[in-house]
């Protein structure tokens, strides 16, 4: 015993404080990720509402929940909403940030304030979704500026109604993400694009490639861990899509319910303080999400990489 | 492998032993909440009254300021705090009082939600915090008027005599429908007449005389022979999908659920949808939205709408408000279109709105409460004082008819004495097919239906999600068959 004491004091071990300083992010994580989310999944077994100002349970009911979830039959279109909403702010998002990337990073094309524009590009991102949405459900409202312009010029006669058509709708909704997301995205990219050995640039510059032909070759190989980065944590963002489509909609997701992403849905539930189908739906959306992650992951990550 | 094997194994069991723990501690104080809730429920009901007079702060659960500024200008001994108007000063006979006012407003159900957490365990909570007054709206009244949260008025020490004056319907709306006891008394009746710009009817019907105009809209088929005439004109009959809404509602002849629980959608509220469809292809409303911003734009100087269906607040408050050009000016004719209104029956009496004062259940002001009902809804001239000072309708038949009598006339409707149109709908108001959901039905209908009215849903698809869009809100009913 005193033996293997006096053979440890000889090394300093600073692996404890590693350990100690870990505590809180264990604390933090433990309150507010582990026991919600292990409490979404016990109340998700339960029947559990108000009716007016009277408790209906917790009545333990099984998989009834899910059950009933599956037998409505919305949840896949629930899904498809959000999917294409997300994707269409993504792709604009992804081109634009990869463009403005590429030009940010290279010295060669040297941009005058670049400071300024990142920052500018940032800033959307800093307003509150909320109010992103107001902006928007007022600047194309029936007597909003867009309608008033598009009928100033002649264009149309009547109002156009944004949000009675479905397409126009998901446009909206995915122009405000776009303009909320790539400018962290850009600087994301950037960060990655940076992070590449200046010497394959240069090398091949040498042998002669063409802008399109470094960034095909060297620059999107390369980028494409945080590529993946950027790309799953979007996906996780998009999937759980809520303020945009629920302020601009009033939490209807009109037109007919075109633009009710899953979040949406399980909002609709708490108007009774319905947990257990609540619970039952976050269940449902944990698993989505799960699984979608792990696809894209799959796909994009090769394991003979580099 | 094997480490991923005993990683998974320390999940699982990790994951095991916390859901028991969280079983035990949640499932443990709900079982005794559950308890304690039909214990209270079971005592209010069969005690005297749940109520006692040894607080010295008032606390007012509203929605809005409407409620506040009756109070400041016709309760006496109030002062309101100079730097804070949500708190004031009470001195009267009865003591010296602080009050709170604790305003949440009521968009997606936020007064309800606050009204649920709170009401429910008012007795126990501190006597500083323990709520003596909330409002109410109709559309939700039985909700809180059939449970134990409110107190009967009769207990606390309103008489039959003091609401004798009432109408009827602003009873019926806070009548407890298991024990017949009255829970809540309103200053306001709100029988709603339609509105319309004088100057449009002129040029529609030739006449801008109350009495002609209200021959061309008497029923449906004449109301709906005047929208196609404002249709040639270049007018929209009405704004927007909803504004008929109620004038059809308030006739039902059946209440939303049936006695299982059912959703039952009555013939007249298709015919809502059959008449909104109809409009909305020929042109003959605008397309708006209730409430929305090109709503409030038709009722002003560049509206192009025939008229709309307004309740008494309605034509005072909102209407006033948005026919003026500038807003900050001078209410009289010549800012915007003031005086260019005028009100008559309309096709179908109805109500809209209307705010009821409740004594909730634990308050420790009892007296007070009862002083500040009897006060602000019984009595015959404070009545005609309201009425007279803010052209708002109170709920004093006496008094009303009085005034409908007398030679009053508003500058804002051309001179015309609405008050005596409004003396006549009330007494029409038929209530007796109200629910405790109607709220949320209505709303979820207005919203399914919109897509039909829009070409995005088919009739029956719109009606299928409404079906969805109600069992959503409300669990406990079931779609029919």
């Amino acid at each position: 015993m005193a033996a293997t004491r006096s053979k440890k004091s000889k090394v300093v071990s600073y692996t404890k404080w590693g350990y100690i300083f870990l505590i809180p992010f264990f604390l933090v994580y433990f309150a507010f990720q582990i026991i919600p989310l292990v409490s979404t999944i016990y109340n998700s077994f339960f029947e559990n509402y108000l009716s007016g100002l009277n408790q209906i349970g917790p009545n333990f009911v099984g998989l009834d929940n899910y059950v009933e979830l599956i037998k409505t039959g919305d949840l896949l279109k629930y899904t498809g909403n959000t999917l294409i909403m997300w994707i269409a702010g993504f792709i604009p998002q992804i081109l634009i940030s990869l463009l403005l990337a590429v030009w940010f990073a290279d010295t060669g094309c040297k941009l005058k304030g670049e400071g300024f524009f990142k920052t500018v590009i940032y800033m959307p991102n800093l307003i509150m979704a909320s109010a992103m949405a107001m902006l928007f459900f007022t600047v194309f409202s029936n007597i909003g500026p867009v309608n008033q312009m598009l009928k100033g010029m002649g264009i149309i006669d009547n109002p156009y109604v944004f949000l009675d058509h479905t397409k126009s709708a998901i446009a909206l909704v995915g122009t405000m993400n776009f303009l909320m997301w790539f400018g962290n995205t850009t600087i994301l990219l950037m960060a990655g694009i940076m992070g590449i050995d200046t010497s394959l640039f240069e090398a091949a510059q040498v042998d002669g490639a063409n802008g399109s032909q470094t960034f095909f070759s060297i620059t999107m190989p390369l980028l494409k861990p945080i590529f993946v980065y950027v790309l799953l944590t979007s996906l996780v963002g998009g999937i759980q899509m809520f303020d945009i489509p629920q302020i601009l909609t009033s939490g209807e997701g009109t037109p007919n319910r075109t633009t009710m992403t899953l979040i949406m849905y399980l909002n609709k539930h708490l108007f009774s303080k319905n947990y257990g189908m609540a619970g039952a739906l976050s269940v449902m959306l944990f698993i989505v999400t799960a699984i979608l992650s792990l696809i894209v992951y799959r796909v994009t990550v090769q394991p003979d990489e580099y | 492998m094997k480490k991923i094997k005993s990683i998974v194994a320390l999940v699982l069991v990790l994951a095991m032993s916390l859901t028991m723990w969280g079983c035990g501690s949640k499932g443990g104080s709900d079982t005794s909440d559950g308890g304690a809730k039909t214990d209270s429920e079971g005592k209010t009901e069969t005690a005297e009254v749940n109520a006692t007079d040894d607080g010295t702060v008032l606390n007012i659960y509203c929605w809005n300021e409407e409620f506040q500024s009756r109070f400041k200008d016709y309760y006496p001994g109030y002062t309101e705090d100079s730097s804070d108007s949500s708190k004031g000063t009470l001195k009267n006979d009865l003591g010296e009082f602080t009050v709170n006012w604790v305003i949440t407003p009521s968009k997606d159900n936020a007064y309800q939600n606050k009204l649920d957490e709170v009401l429910p365990s008012n007795a126990d909570a501190s006597a500083d915090d323990k709520v003596d007054i909330f409002l109410i709206e109709a559309d939700y009244a039985l909700k809180y008027v059939n449970s134990a949260t409110t107190l009967d008025v009769n207990a606390i020490g309103l008489t039959d005599e003091d609401t004798a004056q009432m109408y009827p319907y602003t009873k019926t709306v806070c009548t407890n429908t298991d024990d017949g006891t009255l829970r809540g008394v309103s200053w306001q009746a709100t029988p709603g007449l339609f509105a319309y710009r004088r100057s449009i009817a002129k040029d529609v019907l030739g006449t801008d005389d109350p009495a002609e105009v209200q021959k061309s809209l008497a029923g449906w088929d004449e109301f709906d022979a005047t929208a196609a005439k404002a249709k040639e004109k270049g007018y929209f009959m009405l704004s927007g999908y909803d504004d008929s809404y109620r004038t059809f509602s308030n006739n039902v002849s059946k209440k939303w659920l049936s006695d299982d629980n059912v959703i039952q959608i009555d013939d007249a509220l298709w015919q809502w949808v059959d008449q909104t469809k109809t409009y909305t292809d020929k042109g003959y409303n605008n397309g708006t939205s209730l409430w929305s911003d090109d709503w409030a734009k038709d009722q002003s100087e560049a509206g192009k709408v025939f008229g709309f269906f307004y309740s008494t607040w309605g034509i005072n408050f909102t209407l006033l408000g948005n026919s003026l050009a500038d807003a900050k000016g001078e209410e009289k004719v010549g800012n915007g279109i003031y005086g260019d209104w005028a009100v008559c029956e309309g096709p179908a009496p109805y109500y809209w709105g209307g705010t009821w004062i409740c004594a909730a259940a634990g308050t420790d002001n009892k007296s007070l409460v009862a002083d500040i009902m009897k006060v602000l809804t019984c009595d015959a001239e404070v009545a005609t004082k309201i009425t007279n000072d803010t052209q708002d309708y109170t709920n004093n038949k006496e008094a009303m008819d009085a005034i409908a009598n007398s030679d009053y006339t508003s500058d804002f409707l051309g001179g015309q004495n609405h008050i005596a149109l409004f003396a006549a709908a009330a007494d029409k108001i038929n209530i007796s097919n109200m629910g405790p959901d109607d709220q949320g039905l209505n709303e979820s209908f207005q919203g399914a239906m919109k897509d039909y009215f829009t070409g995005n849903a088919t009739k029956d698809e719109a009606e299928a999600a409404f079906y969805k869009a109600a069992v959503e809100k409300y669990p406990d009913i079931t779609a029919p068959k």
